[in-house]
């Protein structure tokens, strides 16, 4: 069977991309993990949050029955926090640190009591903030993702009106089109999107895309400052023969299908190859197998032990029932008719580390082929470097260059988030919106 | 094997672990479970005149995740008919003959009064009475319960009554409600009470609903204060029980130890400072009678380790151990240790040390772990890192004393040795 959609029968699909960390069904079991905690001081789950959410705080909350102070302390820190408790890789920054991994005992559930306050919080439409009264300052804002929408927020409530600008027709970024549809569903974005401008003094303009139908020049002059979180977007190359063959798909491409479209329309080959093992890789293979690919194998260059994406990342994969080869690079993609059937590849070894200070993976020139009827590339995102560079911003490969304040080499133009990093993770992007925002308020002399 | 055999006042029982006089011993069905369960005896529920319930009655003290870390009860003494519990008591003794039955009581404040329930209870072939003058709710309005024990001089003047008929042993049960329980039980050893048993429970009000703002129990909007017991009261009724045991009139007598003793390790401790036995209600009530099981196991596994072989070999062992203030060692003196293999990190120790002790434990910042460590020259000793630590272990007390020689404060002040440290 070639790359086709509509594999599985809609209760299939429904199961396979059900909610993967379930909620706490009941009161009494968010109560119970609330207790577990002992309430750190100093507390490293704090310390490993890019936002610096006070987790002891907040999970003492639930405890005590304040549930709605609960999801203030959250979304103080992390106006996005009930979608990071969903995507945040918990167990390399909060639940990696919690010391019960020191007492070799299971940490605490903050994600699942992070989504216990904030899904409540945004369930009831509790209305936490406060907009100061409108200063008569106007600030754009390019890219409603988490940097966009966090840095809006922040300014919203110090009384600036905020206007944003999307390129794509809902608000989110890559929450909305980036992310494996068992972690969030785009519904829920919707609502934390609505949830987040229901403050008020943040106008999103949709279909809005920076060098098309705005210049930032025009910007510029209408606004009292500009904030660039535009991410990053183009999937890196593989730059081997026969990559532009029918069945060659990028991940970012495939995940967006799937994010915009009826699971049942989303077509996948039998034999799925995935090239790379970052999250994102992660999300096309788990996917790709939750839409009925026979088999998926995961090639990635190094071995388990650099992998960028987390153990429990793996272990979804593994479930899945995905296969994986380790030290292994594509070299050649083979066809018939301009179809996928082949893919040849290279075996590595590990060299000497690099700058990443993982080993550097090393061509041993030995070849193998395996057969493959789709290809997912998944090697990583680029920056927009021509557009960036279009609009005179100091960047290195893309990636805009920024002072400690947030501002770029542009007077007035800030810049966070993936657009600035390169592509890290959405709490990132929600801490960079706020230190934006931050710089933003002082350059126009507010507070 | 120990030997959990216990007499008290020569009522024998298979174990110390009685069921205290309240709900759970108010019915025969109630008491043939807990003797099947495996309790060695029950003080059935207080009977006395006629009374009526309300409903609510309970209500308890959670705290964090832990429920009825107190509890409290507005129930009267046994408000069935005086003839059936008497039936039933007689053949529950029938049924379990090799348990003990005491039966409470709580008559008018009348000599006939008692000297019929006396009567009648020894008819029934109870092994002993125990008298009710603690309740501190509902019968204390008709001038019974907690306000006789209140008053030594009463108190006396009842146990004279019951002692003119009693020929089985009594137990006259005391009231917390006071300053100093000595003074009663003084008086009802005078007055020939031939043991005693103690807590009786303690005036309290758990809390208050936030919403409708009426404190619990709520009986239809109204509330009332209740007797307090369940674990909370432990501590206060180990004190209790210590001045009875060190008291030169009071320790001549049994004692039975009551207050929210939930485990063996809190009949232990129990029977350490000067019970004979003890009484159990609220973990029953929690929990089911199943409880007794671990409660003999545990105390049996205890007692072999100790080398304890009956109950008496260790009964009273630590009531020398508490002294006056003024008598402890002024150069002993420990401070506190940090295994940093074994910590955490939590920083618990540190917060509470620096907020509300000494200032005594160092931070050096880490990402994401921080590192503490006690400044010895500033340790008090107070023992606050060690409670407050989740680790076993983790801090432990080291001893450094002052000066070689036990000092107490007497002498302290006797040689006018310095007195501020800081």
């Amino acid at each position: 069977m070639p790359i086709q959609n509509n594999r599985l029968s809609h209760e299939e699909l429904v199961h396979n991309f059900s909610d993967i960390h379930p909620p706490f069904e009941h009161e009494e079991g968010a109560i119970i993990e609330a207790n577990r905690c002992i309430n750190c001081y100093d507390a490293p789950c704090t310390k490993s949050c890019p936002t610096s959410i006070d987790v002891p705080m907040f999970i003492k909350q639930i405890a005590s029955g304040n549930v709605k102070g609960s999801a203030k302390t959250i979304l103080s820190s992390n106006i996005m926090g009930a979608g990071c408790s969903k995507v945040c890789p918990v167990e390399k920054l909060c639940e990696g640190s919690c010391v019960y991994n020191l007492l070799e005992e299971e940490p605490i559930s903050i994600a699942k009591l992070q989504r216990y306050s904030t899904e409540k919080a945004i369930a009831n439409n509790w209305k936490l903030f406060e907009r100061k009264a409108s200063n008569g300052k106007k600030v754009a804002v390019i890219g409603a993702g988490p940097a966009g929408l966090s840095c809006a927020h922040t300014l919203s409530l110090q009384g600036i009106d905020v206007t944003v600008y999307e390129k794509e027709e809902k608000g989110g970024g890559l929450m909305t089109y980036g992310v494996a549809a068992y972690k969030v569903t785009p519904t829920f974005c919707k609502e934390e999107v609505d949830y987040i401008t229901s403050v008020g003094g943040i106008d999103i303009k949709y279909k809005q895309e920076l060098g098309k139908d705005i210049t930032l020049a025009d910007l510029q002059k209408q606004y009292d400052a500009v904030f660039l979180g535009i991410g990053v977007g183009i999937a890196r190359e593989l730059e081997i023969p026969g990559e532009e063959m029918d069945g060659v798909v990028d991940a970012i491409s495939f995940i967006y299908n799937l994010r915009t479209n009826d699971y049942s329309k989303i077509a996948v080959g039998d034999k799925v190859a995935v090239i790379g093992m970052g999250m994102t890789a992660i999300d096309a293979a788990t996917q790709s197998k939750r839409l009925g690919a026979k088999e998926v194998t995961m090639i990635y260059r190094r071995t388990e032990n650099e992998k960028p994406c987390t153990d429990v990342e793996l272990d979804i994969a593994k479930l899945d029932g995905c296969s994986f080869i380790w030290l292994a690079a594509p070299k050649e993609v083979k066809g018939e008719n301009g179809k996928v059937k082949q893919l040849v590849c290279s075996k590595m070894k590990l060299g000497e580390p690099d700058a990443s200070g993982r080993r550097a993976p090393v061509d041993t020139g030995e070849l193998f082929t395996i057969d493959v009827d789709m290809v997912i590339k998944a090697a990583g995102q680029i920056p927009f470097e021509d557009l960036v560079s279009k609009s005179s911003l100091q960047n290195k490969g893309g990636k805009i260059a920024i002072a400690a304040s947030g501002e770029t080499n542009i007077k007035g133009v800030f810049a966070g988030g993936d657009a600035v990093n390169g592509g890290k993770e959405v709490v990132d992007a929600v801490q960079a919106g706020k230190n934006g925002a931050k710089g933003i308020l002082t350059y126009l002399g507010i507070k | 094997m120990a030997n959990l055999e216990s007499t008290f006042l020569g009522i024998k029982s298979p174990n110390p672990f009685w069921l205290a006089s309240a709900p759970p011993t108010d019915k025969k069905i109630n008491v043939m479970r807990a003797f099947e369960a495996g309790w060695g005896g029950v003080v059935w529920k207080t009977l006395g005149s006629q009374v009526k319930n309300v409903s609510s009655r309970y209500s308890t003290l959670d705290y964090n995740g832990q429920k009825v870390v107190g509890f409290n009860n507005i129930e009267l003494i046994s408000d069935r008919p005086l003839d059936i519990n008497l039936r039933e008591i007689k053949e529950v003794i029938r049924e379990f003959p090799d348990r003990a039955m005491i039966v409470s009581l709580m008559a008018d404040n009348n000599r006939e009064a008692w000297h019929d329930m006396v009567k009648k209870t020894m008819d029934t072939g109870a092994h002993g009475i125990e008298l009710n003058f603690g309740c501190p709710h509902g019968m204390v309005e008709r001038g019974m319960g907690a306000s006789v024990g209140q008053d030594p001089e009463i108190a006396k003047m009842v146990v004279e009554w019951v002692m003119e008929v009693a020929k089985i042993p009594v137990i006259t049960k005391l009231t917390p409600n006071v300053h100093s329980v000595v003074p009663a039980a003084q008086a009802v050893i005078a007055g020939g009470t031939n043991g005693l048993s103690l807590i009786n429970t303690i005036q309290s009000v758990t809390g208050i609903d936030l919403d409708t703002l009426v404190p619990n129990p709520n009986v239809g909007g109204q509330s009332v204060f209740g007797g307090y017991c369940g674990p909370a009261v432990k501590p206060i009724a180990l004190k209790f029980l210590t001045t009875l045991a060190q008291d030169s009139i009071t320790k001549k007598v049994p004692i039975s130890g009551i207050g929210g003793i939930s485990t063996w390790k809190d009949a232990a401790e129990f029977m350490l400072l000067g019970a004979s036995n003890v009484q159990v209600c609220t973990a029953a009530m929690h929990y089911g009678f199943r409880i007794v099981r671990d409660m003999c196991d545990g105390l049996n596994n205890w007692m072999d380790e100790k080398g304890y072989k009956t109950i008496d070999d260790f009964v009273g062992l630590s009531v020398p151990k508490v002294t006056r203030w003024e008598e402890l060692d002024i150069n002993y003196h420990i401070t506190a240790k940090i295994d940093q293999d074994a910590c955490i990190h939590c920083g618990l120790c540190y917060i509470a040390c620096e907020d509300t002790s000494h200032q005594s434990i160092d931070i050096v910042r880490g990402n994401p772990y921080n590192t503490y460590t006690i400044k010895e020259e500033e340790c008090v000793g107070c023992n606050l890192c060690k409670i407050v630590c989740p680790v076993k272990d983790c801090i432990t007390m080291e001893e450094h004393r002052k000066g070689p020689e036990n000092i107490n404060w007497i002498e302290w002040q006797k040689r006018g040795l310095p007195l501020n440290d800081h």
